[in-house]
């Protein structure tokens, strides 16, 4: 799914939607300071750092220690703890995580694509006060859902349900997705979908065909935003699905933790770098477009 | 505030005119997302303003045949030790663990970052921003550990056969959101710093300033509105923080660390009170209003330059 059937390619699209300056270095010379200043402000960055690291280490110094204890474990390499984490369920409850995360992933991006598009380019009545309703839902406490959206599904009988389950998860997503991909669109050029209209392609055809690879790197952003977001979602899952076979990681960490009296510090050490790795690898793929949103915050100036 | 400005810039000079009608995709495609929206956000709204108010439970005869109580669960809020205490753990732990902690300790690794050696940014920038990563709940078990009799913090502190979380519980559960929630004042205040002129900070310069001056005069006042963002995007975020307590403490010991989230799931939860669990819960978005209010208060001058 490449734009190669349009005419020329967009580099703006490409790059992130709101940081329209061209690429600054990251680190701004400091003109007319000593050089000294930079081997003191390097050495307090990294003692910095170093505390930030300690708990790091701490918990993989653990993983793979099968004597670990609640101290920094002496460095051994011994996969016993990712096996005993693996006899306690781990590797069911990622598969649940996956499930949880995967649904309420696509379920969000493609519903938040469609609105966007039609926020940015439709008319829509009272698109104003919509946008900022959105933007309002952005901000709101999910635990205050928590207990109603409980008390729907006893009703309904959607307690239980993964599907149900990571519908709720999704549609926490969804007002942040709305509006990230909105900018994203509005930032596309309309000619495209223009010459599309005129060559006769359906306004479905042009979404799929024109618009969606040309803000490719947004819907990537939002969906993994998301997918991280329902990734780690514990008290949801605890309260909208305590059927035991469909526990996701979050819960099955928490269980495994108080289970049994006695804490198991390095199997849970490893479950815990197992059910990390995943969104650990999306953040790297996704960190190239995720800055672009952060120059957004810091890019309101007075 | 900038998109919207952008928008503008961008639909102008646009080909198609918007049509003044409403076409039948407008309504199909904004269906599913309507859908959701107001099925599982706007109706439990409601449903949770109409909840509060009432007797329900979780079990027992009221979890059937609950009724509309009035005022009571707000007379009984009122006069529930608990829960004021919760309130103050709460903006105890938002302010302190939240905005303090996370503007200060962001905004040092963003400016240590502008002048420190490229390597150095570079890794320490990938540890904190792993410690943001990470889910929330191998967070809470990471400093679990770490607190615990001969756990690494306690050995450090010189504490090594006390148990922290339960001697200190309220600090090391906002040392631990500090330390996750970090990376995200750094990342977005280091953005901020890219967007602040150089001139201004040049001809400061050129007058003679110090480095701290400066900064105080000029670079922060410059940004004031990323900071005010920041910190509102922080208090949003901590303030219905869960997992991370509740997984470490339970909101104990004796609730000492019972945000109000943690004491909205308890009432609810582990003592069947859901409708008193609701209360409890649109207190907290009140609270989270409010203080909303405040922040965007305080940037109305930026937005309306923005205009």
């Amino acid at each position: 799914m490449t734009s190669t059937s349009l005419p020329g390619q967009l580099p703006d699209a490409t790059d992130s939607p709101v940081d329209t300056r061209p690429g600054r270095p990251a680190a701004r010379r400091v003109r007319g300071e000593p050089g000294g200043h930079k081997i003191i402000v390097s050495v307090i960055m990294a003692v910095l750092g170093m505390a930030f690291l300690l708990p790091l280490v701490w918990l993989i110094l653990a993983a793979l220690n099968p004597h670990a204890t609640s101290g920094l474990s002496s460095p051994a390499f011994s996969l016993d703890n990712f096996r005993a984490a693996f006899q306690a369920g781990a590797g069911r409850a990622i598969a649940n995580s996956l499930y949880l995360a995967g649904v309420s992933t696509v379920v969000a991006t493609v519903v938040s694509t469609l609105a966007g598009y039609v926020l940015s380019r439709h008319y829509v009545p009272l698109k104003g006060l919509l946008l900022v309703g959105v933007i309002f839902l952005t901000g709101l406490p999910v635990t205050l859902l928590l207990i109603p959206i409980y008390q729907i599904f006893v009703k309904i009988n959607w307690l239980n349900s993964p599907f149900y389950t990571s519908l709720v998860l999704g549609a926490t997503s969804v007002p942040f997705a709305i509006w990230l991909l909105k900018n994203f669109i509005d930032q596309v050029p309309r000619d495209f979908e223009e010459a599309a209209a005129v060559e006769g392609s359906g306004q479905f055809q042009i979404l799929l065909r024109v618009v969606v690879p040309l803000i490719m790197p947004g819907i990537l952003v939002s969906a993994i935003l998301t997918f991280i977001n329902s990734w780690g979602a514990f008290l949801i899952p605890l309260v909208l699905d305590s059927s035991p076979g469909d526990t996701p990681g979050a819960v099955g960490i928490y269980e495994f933790i108080t289970a049994n009296g006695q804490v198991q510090f390095g199997p849970l050490a490893a479950y815990g770098i197992l059910f990390s790795v995943p969104v650990i690898i999306m953040y790297i793929i996704s960190s190239r477009w995720l800055s672009g949103s952060f120059s957004f915050a810091g890019g309101v100036k007075g | 505030m900038t998109a919207l400005t952008r928008r503008r810039a961008t639909v102008a000079p646009a080909g198609i005119r918007e049509r003044q009608r409403l076409k039948a995709s407008t309504l199909a495609w904004l269906t599913p997302a309507s859908a959701l929206l107001i099925g599982l956000f706007l109706v439990p709204i409601g449903y949770a303003i109409y909840l509060g108010f009432t007797n329900l439970e979780l079990l027992g005869p009221t979890a059937q045949n609950y009724s509309f109580t009035g005022l009571a669960n707000v007379r009984r809020m009122i006069h529930d030790p608990v829960f004021w205490s919760s309130v103050k753990l709460t903006l105890i732990f938002v302010v302190g663990s939240g905005i303090i902690a996370q503007t200060i300790l962001g905004l040092a690794l963003a400016l240590l970052g502008q002048r420190a050696h490229v390597t150095v940014r570079a890794s320490v920038g990938s540890v904190v921003v792993l410690a943001w990563v990470l889910p929330e709940i191998a967070v809470a078990f990471i400093w679990y550990a770490f607190s615990q009799a001969g756990g690494t913090l306690s050995v450090l502190t010189g504490h090594s056969n006390s148990d922290l979380l339960s001697t200190a519980p309220l600090l090391i559960v906002s040392v631990a959101n500090t330390w996750r929630g970090t990376a995200f004042s750094m990342l977005v205040l280091s953005a901020g710093l890219r967007n602040v002129p150089q001139e201004a900070d040049e001809a400061a310069q050129l007058e003679g300033a110090s480095y701290w001056k400066r900064l105080l005069r000029v670079t922060l006042p410059i940004m004031r509105p990323t900071l005010m963002i920041n910190m509102l995007l922080i208090t949003l975020g901590t303030i219905s923080d869960f997992t991370l307590i509740f997984a470490m403490t339970q909101g104990g010991p004796g609730n000492q660390t019972a945000i109000l989230p943690v004491y909205m799931y308890i009432e609810a939860f582990q003592f069947n009170a859901l409708g008193y669990g609701t209360t409890i819960a649109l207190a907290l978005m009140l609270i989270g209003a409010l203080l909303s209010v405040f922040y965007i208060r305080q940037l109305r001058p930026e937005l309306r330059r923005a205009r």
